[in-house]
């Protein structure tokens, strides 16, 4: 069963480096969005030093639902989806290859270039570490119920826009506690229960997200 | 014998349809009464707030209002949970039903929250954590009703918007309490819409004679919504032709 | 009764656009919707009926 999974992930993984230019467009998106805040702010840094974490996990949120319509696109047009639907391999595992794929592709290097960006606004070193760790913890959540909204909106006309509609709301949990964490280590209080609170959202999400993705391929697919 | 109630008799839109058609009247009057007894008690019995002065009478819209949003939307939560489960198609036009309402009380009751802001914390819009939850649940609102506008096949739109709304509901607490959290970690819980210090048993008494008026109007809108909802799904059956040629 | 006048009534103690605000607004949305959702039940039943007028009238030219 979990050859099946390598499987899945490797297959993904291989397409997106072929393909490199979608996982830079997410990457580039990210910075570019981030750098936007403090020319539309002004440059005191004490305000960026504020909104700093804000903004970079805003600009996660968004640049991870951008590459969201990617996950099923490719395979729903040429019908490998439906194979995979068909297979007799349980069908949660196949999705949740797909999603750490888009994870890897869309989630993980947004968590490696985020301290980068986090200097730009002055955030203490600390405070990027604890960045790192909640957008670690927060970015896969984004793909797991991203993955909901990929699944139920699937070749539909405008379900690039119609995936943040549905999608954001569910977004603003782990919004609030990523922020949060970093908020909570530069004001001197403790960012563990904010990261605890992460870790909360990611396991139930990891256990239901794909199967509630499974669920909405089968509708979108019949 | 024992009581052999068919449950599912009136879960078809063939014997529902009628049913429905005989209580709207009796639901919309009832609105009507309550709603004018209500504010009847609201304006002209219920004293003046000493802190607040005569501001406070928008609560009697503005609570039933905001309740009425989140009642709704477990109740339209739970029908399209129930059609995506049993394939009932009458519980998703149920839902389908339920959602404008809940939408327009979700947004009365922001409306209604910051004109009632205003004159209490000097600004239209504070970052309450109860307003906050409501502008979300407006958006969930919003995304539900724009997944099924998005998907022309009818079978698809109802078991979409379904497993949609139950994600959706799930959530919802969730998104309170992180709401919450993240309101009073910010700038401390200091601006909570005080519903008057202790509730004068008249205002209590109004308030709830206008949350049970929005109860009847709801049901009866949702009721007459439901209805068109049925006659479009199911246009070319002969039940439809048979209502339509009764005029009903 | 708490309101000497109806002027008085109106003005609400000072808060009359907050209150007539957010009533007015809630008024006018209760009632738009109301009518909406009427007009959109008898539009349908026209249209069905027309168009079931025009299957049956279909058929009778079919027969004779």
């Amino acid at each position: 069963m979990w050859a099946v999974f390598q499987c899945v992930v490797r297959r993904d993984l291989t397409l997106a480096m072929r393909r490199r230019a979608d996982v830079l467009t997410t990457l580039f998106f990210f910075v570019i969005v981030v750098s936007l805040f403090p020319l539309g702010v002004g440059p005191e840094m004490d305000i960026l030093r504020m909104m700093g974490a804000g903004v970079v996990w805003v600009a996660a949120l968004l640049a991870s639902m951008l590459s969201l319509g990617r996950m099923f696109s490719a395979d729903y047009a040429d019908g490998t989806l439906e194979q995979m639907v068909l297979s007799p391999q349980p069908l949660t595992l196949l999705v949740l290859g797909k999603v750490l794929s888009h994870w890897l592709t869309s989630g993980l290097p947004l968590v490696l270039i985020a301290p980068l960006l986090g200097i730009q606004f002055g955030l203490s070193t600390q405070a990027l570490l604890i960045l790192v760790m909640a957008l670690l913890l927060g970015t896969p959540v984004l793909s797991l119920i991203g993955a909901v909204g990929a699944a139920l909106t699937l070749g539909l006309r405008g379900g690039g826009v119609l995936v943040s509609l549905l999608v954001l709301p569910l977004y603003i949990p782990v919004l609030i506690f990523g922020a949060g964490a970093v908020d909570a280590s530069m004001s001197g209080l403790a960012a563990q229960a904010h990261l605890a609170l992460l870790g909360a959202f990611l396991a139930p999400a990891l256990v239901f997200a794909p199967w509630a993705t499974g669920w909405a391929l089968r509708i979108s697919l019949d | 014998m024992g009581l052999n109630l068919n449950w599912f008799k009136y879960s078809s839109p063939a014997t529902f349809y009628p049913l429905a058609g005989k209580m709207i009247p009796y639901f919309a009057g009832l609105a009507v009464v309550l709603t004018v007894i209500g504010l009847y008690l609201g304006f002209f019995v219920a004293p003046t707030d000493f802190k607040q002065g005569e501001g406070y009478r928008i609560i009697f819209i503005h609570v039933p209002a905001a309740w009425m949003s989140m009642l709704i939307y477990v109740v339209m939560a739970v029908y399209a949970g129930v059609g995506l489960v049993f394939n009932t198609r009458l519980s998703s036009l149920m839902a389908y039903a339920l959602a404008p309402t809940g939408a327009m009380f979700t947004f009365l009751a922001l409306w209604t929250g910051a004109l009632w802001g205003k004159p209490m914390w000097g600004t239209w819009w504070v970052w309450d954590a109860r307003l906050t939850s409501e502008l979300i649940l407006l958006f969930l609102y919003i995304g539900f009703m724009s997944l099924r506008a998005a998907i022309d096949d009818p079978r698809r739109a109802a078991r979409a918007s379904g497993l949609l709304a139950i994600v959706g509901v799930i959530n919802v607490p969730i998104i309170y309490k992180s709401v919450e959290w993240w309101n009073t970690l910010h700038q401390g819980a200091t601006v909570t819409i005080s519903s008057g210090t202790s509730m004068e048993s008249t205002m209590l008494t109004a308030m709830a004679v206008m949350v049970f008026a929005f109860w009847m109007y709801t049901i009866a809108v949702v009721l007459v919504r439901v209805r068109c909802e049925m006659l479009e799904a199911e246009q070319h059956t002969d039940w439809v032709a048979d209502a339509v040629r009764e005029g009903k | 009764m708490n309101w000497g006048s109806a002027s008085e009534f109106f003005a609400m103690g000072g808060h009359a656009f907050y209150v007539w605000g957010s009533y007015g607004v809630t008024t006018v949305f209760m009632v738009a919707e109301v009518v909406l959702v009427v007009r959109r039940k008898r539009t349908i039943t026209q249209r069905l009926g027309r168009m079931l007028r025009m299957r049956i009238g279909g058929k009778h030219e079919a027969q004779t």
